[in-house]
């Protein structure tokens, strides 16, 4: 590992200490170096979304970004915002609603519709597919989707 | 799609920065979203990465004598959420929202967006529109380009190797200037098909295209025109767009003029 | 033959589906949900290494030196091998079937040996420690090219001026002609008579999830066991066992999650050859995963057509007769096994489909080009065949001055003249078509959207309706494949396993990629057996622990593993009622098991529950008379044999409104009403459908894979390449009727195609409804801006 560089990164609430070499993205890092496979790649040019990940807080496309300019961040995966609850609403909504089915673009659609959720709780189904309109998915037509996140944020059937 | 191999820096201070950026085969890296995508696929191959997000002076927004100073590391959404922005630059306002998604948005930047001069971007057309200075630095120190002699070609820009963009300042808009911004697209979020970022004071407009030709582009025959009909026509000096995958040059400088359309009655 | 059998229980007692028809969410969407799913790239293996290609840059060249000395010294190298090495262990494969009479292709090797015929083909593989080492290592690759003259246009190709395979004559991989006598005669005395010609774009799956193969070659066994991202994994055992020389019990292929598939991963790809065939020669797991830039120059394309097309029809409005002439360019090889001419096969045997005219002619020829291979993807012919037949069915329709809906329910075949033979020679059991057009027109309430229309039209806004009927092949019989000579099963079998605790196992032959294919079986398998949803468990895609069967494609994951699983089902239950009788000392007739217990079956009574009978038939036989053996494990097969295909029946609308000054088309609504048969599970139908209107939708506003003259692909990656986004699809209204088809007793048909085989149709006479007004016309898909300004005359 030549140009290798210390990073120390908190990954779902545990600090993580390596050196990484510069050139691997940051959902690379994550799945190879942590085992956590929930971020998914797509396209590795910023396009799909599939690899959204939540830096500092705020949704990235963790194919964007370095893993070593994550030093000092805080990094959240869908298996920490799983394990944590956070998303529970979320997933039940997209389950009972059938709101996935290969599940490869959920992970990162569950980030950006909690995204939505924190920004922009009364967010209609016109703005719903605007915040998601970066996320692609190749199964559902995304009608689900937009559904199970309006019920989220409305309640409505 | 795995980038190459590269040596990584982050420096704490501007002099620092600088100084690496002078290296051969050094590059700024800010927000990454335009320049990973080109490691990932093997079309460039720096030696050295200068990460750049950790110089303080490069943020903030700030408002002095009816100036808004943005820094080159202010990201888009940290622009869309700003105040200053929404009351004193309402252009820019309505441009933010266009610009790919908001994960992009999390993390490209101002600087980087101007920098790379991407002709279909939407920064350097409000830039270009609003008569904005781009503030520079390199080893010879600070200097100041007016956003009209910035921009010069195809991703091509008045900045010299190891200079570094660090802020844009715009005149605030007053209550008698008005501005319109216009973008076609196939898809939100996409690179404009077209787009237009007016801007009216005085009598006299600023009309810069994006996506209608090797950088944004003042048209400035259709806007010394008298009235929409002969504006349209006079466009046909300003504007000679390329054709891109998917529409042709004439289709493009049509397209040209149903923003124009749209836009005439607003400024 | 069976009949469709629903309810489940006895007569005498209440009418009873189980889970067969409910809105059930799927039990294995869970882990999906929170990043716990297994995708082949999800997977570790000690001694991983990981595969990347040197593909290459020139449509059409001799490789005249490839130069590995730089590329082996690279970091975390293990080997550099070109098409020779690789032939030395997996043997070439020609993909022409028997039934596709006169069809040819030359051989294809896993890697290219001498000569590359598209930009992209595998000329050399790196095989390194991780991706990036091996990405490096191909960089350093040096390769001295000849380029050779490449055929790229559809028209040379079939002109045949440059010949891509010498040795085989022309460029003519397949060619078809239908007549069923009368066309001229019919066109003659025809009081209309339109035509046009249509053209289709290449475009691609795009699936999520890059395809991916992790092999694993055991040397001590001479065994080797793939994790494939395949829908068809005993296929593919076939395949990996004859062309590496592994026996076929010795090859294990495993299924995991799938990150969507579509059709794109029912096929043989060189690449995914060469990485099995890797693990062999370098005797450890070798990993590959097609990253976007190579699956756009790699993954199947499909759809690429020029075709011409004539109907003529009485002036009451009554079609007399079509016509069709389908040119249409592939790649330089036939795609294996399954050969890349049935597309255009399909075109030829389902245009017209849903019509009672009885003369028809057809001429189609499939044309070797120096672009990327081509084969089936989801819904294969059917969106060109649904698309031309039923914009010319408008375009005649407007001729008269006739409603569109009105001139097809003149034409669509009546819900009483089955079982019905269209004059291509496709048989009909029983379709629904006046049925599903009455409810299209008051589920979108026509007449009103007519009127509004209208009056819209005074104000200068340019809406359009547009209706695409349609018949889908589902559930195919061997006559797809099999009759070809092709070693694809279309057959499928289930086992299924009552647990100690009171459990059961399904363990079905048919594959998952997210349609809901083990939520089905479950549903199936509980119903059956009379259990409740949470005490199943399915497995799928494992040839080590599944009946042999055919996967998925063609829609028959319901129609024919929902059958097999029902039948086992049934039988598990039936040996469980014979446990039970001799636990209970009872009579069996007088059993039945519901609710997780075996009951009494007129009084419903609770007599034993199932794990008290899993309890006693595997730990406690010594309590059982003597000549009494449980059987608590149940397998069963099934193929449907009436039919060739069974057809189903659908019809879609699509509602737009297109910008005259910028060529832009809103999608404003879009519906489609769809009769597959018995539905086990309508909300994964409803998200079945929609998932593929969306797709068909992208092919007719948005994809393309653009080449130029020599063969480069233009717009390979996502940027370039439109698919669609949530920000421009319409809401989908979806119903059903049922018309169960009487081969199975579960009535289910197929479904999965039918949002993509109509949806481009219908978006095509939308925009042209919309531009009728204007005088404009299009028919070149994807309807681009360019496009459509074009044909307002806007832009010269």
């Amino acid at each position: 590992m030549e140009h290798a560089v210390e990073a120390t990164i908190t990954v779902n609430g545990t600090e993580v200490r390596r050196r990484i070499e510069p050139r691997q993205h940051l959902v690379d890092f994550l799945r190879e170096e942590l085992g956590l496979t929930g971020s998914h790649l797509g396209c590795e040019h910023g396009v799909c979304g599939a690899c959204t990940v939540r830096v500092d807080g705020a949704i990235v496309r963790g194919c964007l970004m370095l893993a070593v300019q994550a030093d000092g961040c805080k990094v959240e995966t869908i298996e920490g915002l799983s394990d944590s609850g956070e998303l529970a609403k979320l997933q039940q909504a997209f389950h009972a609603r059938n709101a996935l089915q290969c599940g490869f673009c959920t992970p990162a659609m569950l980030l950006t519709a909690r995204d939505l959720q924190l920004r922009n709780p009364k967010a209609g189904r016109e703005q719903i597919r605007e915040h998601l309109s970066g996320n692609y998915c190749r199964c559902t037509g995304y009608q689900a989707i937009v559904d199970a996140v309006e019920e989220v944020l409305h309640g409505k059937g | 799609m795995k980038a190459p191999p590269f040596a990584y820096a982050k420096p704490r201070a501007l002099a620092e920065a600088l100084e690496l950026l002078a290296r051969p085969g050094a590059q700024a890296l800010a927000g990454g979203q335009s320049l990973i995508p080109s490691l990932n696929m093997r079309l460039s191959s720096p030696e050295l990465l200068v990460d750049i997000t950790g110089l303080a002076e490069l943020k903030g927004i700030g408002l002095e004598q009816g100036v808004v100073r943005i820094g080159a590391l202010v990201t888009h959404a940290e622009i869309e959420r700003a105040d200053v922005v929404k009351q004193h630059l309402p252009l820019l306002a309505a441009a933010v929202p266009h610009i790919a998604h908001p994960a992009i948005r999390n993390r490209g930047t101002i600087g980087g967006s101007l920098a790379l001069a991407d002709p279909a971007a939407e920064y350097p057309a409000c830039a270009l529109a609003l008569d904005a200075t781009i503030v520079i630095e390199g080893a010879k120190g600070k200097r100041e380009v007016k956003a009209e002699k910035f921009f010069k070609g195809l991703f091509e820009t008045d900045l010299k190797p190891g200079e570094l963009l660090t802020a844009v300042e715009f005149k605030a808009q007053m209550k008698d200037e008005r501005s319109a911004f216009l973008e076609l697209a196939r898809r939100r979020g996409d690179y404009a098909t077209v787009g237009l970022a007016a801007f009216a004071a005085n009598g006299a407009k600023r009309l810069a295209y994006f996506g209608a030709g090797d950088r944004p582009l003042l048209a400035t025959h259709a806007a010394k025109a008298g009235d929409l009909e002969a504006a349209k026509a006079a466009l046909a000096q300003d504007l000679r767009p390329p054709a891109d995958l998917y529409h042709s040059s004439a289709t493009k400088l049509h397209l040209a003029r149903v923003l124009l359309e749209r836009a005439w009655n607003t400024l | 033959m069976g009949r469709a059998e629903l309810p489940l229980h006895a007569p005498g007692t209440q009418l009873d589906k189980g889970y067969i028809g409910q809105r059930v969410p799927r039990p294995n969407a869970q882990r999906l949900l929170q990043g716990r799913g297994a995708y082949t790239d999800d997977l570790r293996f000690p001694r991983l290494a990981h595969v990347a290609f040197f593909r290459s840059p020139h449509a059409h060249a001799k490789i005249r030196r490839l130069d590995f000395s730089k590329a082996l010294k690279a970091p975390g190298v293990i080997g550099v091998f070109d098409g020779r090495a690789v032939a030395e262990v997996c043997t070439p494969w020609v993909a022409v079937l028997a039934h596709l009479k006169g069809i040819k292709s030359p051989p294809q090797h896993a890697i290219a040996i001498e000569r590359a015929c598209w930009q992209g083909e595998a000329v050399a593989a790196a095989v390194a420690e991780s991706r990036s080492q091996a990405e490096d290592a191909v960089a350093l690759i040096e390769a001295d090219w000849e380029p050779l003259p490449a055929v790229i246009d559809m028209d040379e190709a079939l002109a045949g001026k440059t010949v891509i395979h010498p040795e085989l004559g022309d460029n003519i991989c397949f060619r078809r002609e239908l007549d069923t006598g009368g066309v001229d005669d019919a066109f003659a005395k025809a009081d209309v008579v339109v035509e046009e010609t249509y053209g289709f774009g290449r475009h691609t799956g795009v699936c999520n999830e890059g395809r991916a193969l992790l092999a694993d070659y055991n040397a001590a066994e001479h065994s080797l066991t793939v994790y494939h991202a395949t829908q068809a994994p005993h296929m593919m055992q076939d395949i990996f066992s004859r062309h590496l020389g592994i026996p076929e019990a010795n090859v294990r292929v495993i299924t995991k999650d799938v990150g969507g598939s579509f059709g794109i991963k029912v096929h043989v790809y060189p690449d995914e050859m060469a990485t099995a065939a890797l693990s062999v020669m370098l005797r450890r797991p070798v990993k590959f995963v097609a990253d976007r830039l190579e699956s756009f120059l790699s993954d199947i394309h499909a759809r690429e057509h020029r075709t011409k097309v004539r109907l003529a029809c009485s002036k009451a409005g009554e079609i007399l007769a079509f016509e069709l002439d389908d040119l249409t360019p592939i790649g330089p090889y036939s795609v294996y096994p399954r050969t890349s001419g049935i597309e255009g096969n399909q075109v030829v045997n389902l245009t017209g489909g849903p019509y009672r005219h009885q003369q028809y002619r057809a001429k189609m020829h499939v044309v070797f080009t120096n672009k990327n291979v081509t084969c089936q993807y989801r819904a294969v012919g059917h969106p060109i065949a649904v698309a031309l037949t039923e914009a010319i069915v408008d375009l005649a329709a407007a001729k008269l001055g006739m409603d569109p809906a009105e001139f097809r329910r003149k034409n669509l075949i009546p819900d009483d003249a089955y079982p019905y033979t269209f004059p291509s020679g496709l048989k009909f059991e029983q379709l629904s078509h006046h049925q599903a057009l009455d409810k299209l027109l008051a589920l979108m309430d026509y007449k009103a959207l007519r009127a509004e229309q209208a009056a819209l039209r005074k104000r200068k806004v340019y809406r359009g309706i547009g209706l695409a009927a349609m018949i889908e092949v589902t559930n195919p019989s061997p006559a797809f494949y099999g009759v070809g000579g092709a070693r694809i099963s279309a057959q499928d079998g289930a086992t299924l396993r009552l647990e100690p605790t009171g459990m059961v196992t399904v363990m079905c032959s048919v594959t998952e990629q997210g349609q809901g294919t083990e939520a089905i079986f479950a549903q199936i398998a509980a119903s059956a057996v009379g259990v409740s949803l949470d005490k199943v468990r399915v497995i799928t895609g494992d040839t080590g622990v599944t009946p042999y069967g055919g996967g998925t494609w063609a829609s028959r994951g319901a129609g024919i593993g929902g059958e097999a699983v029902l039948l086992a089902g049934r039988a598990l239950r039936a040996n469980m009622i014979d446990l039970a009788a001799a636990i209970l000392k009872a009579d069996k007739a007088e059993l039945d098991v519901r609710d997780n217990a075996v009951v009494h079956k007129l009084t419903q009574e609770q007599k034993l529950p199932l794990a008290e009978l899993g309890r006693v038939g595997y730990f406690r036989p010594d309590t059982l008379p003597a000549d009494f053996q449980a059987e608590l494990t149940v397998t069963r097969h099934y193929t449907p044999r009436q039919y060739g295909f069974t057809f189903t029946n659908g019809i879609q609308a699509s509602l737009v409104e297109v910008d005259p000054d910028t060529g832009l088309v809103k999608l404003l609504r879009h519906w489609c009403v769809e009769d597959c048969g018995t539905l086990i599970n309508p909300m994964l139908v409803d998200e079945q459908i929609r998932g593929g209107v969306v797709q068909g939708i992208g092919a007719a506003l948005f994809e393309e894979c653009l080449y130029d003259e020599n063969g480069q692909l233009l717009n390979g990656n996502m940027a370039d390449y439109l698919v669609p986004m949530a920000g421009e699809m319409p809401d989908i209204v979806c119903a059903h009727l049922e018309t169960p088809t009487r081969q199975s007793q579960l009535g289910a048909k197929g479904v999965g195609e039918a949002g993509t085989a109509g949806a481009p149709g219908a978006v095509m006479n939308a925009i042209n409804d919309a531009l009728a007004p204007l005088g404009a016309r299009v028919t070149a898909m994807p309807f681009t801006p360019e496009r459509i300004l074009r044909a307002l005359g806007r832009v010269a």
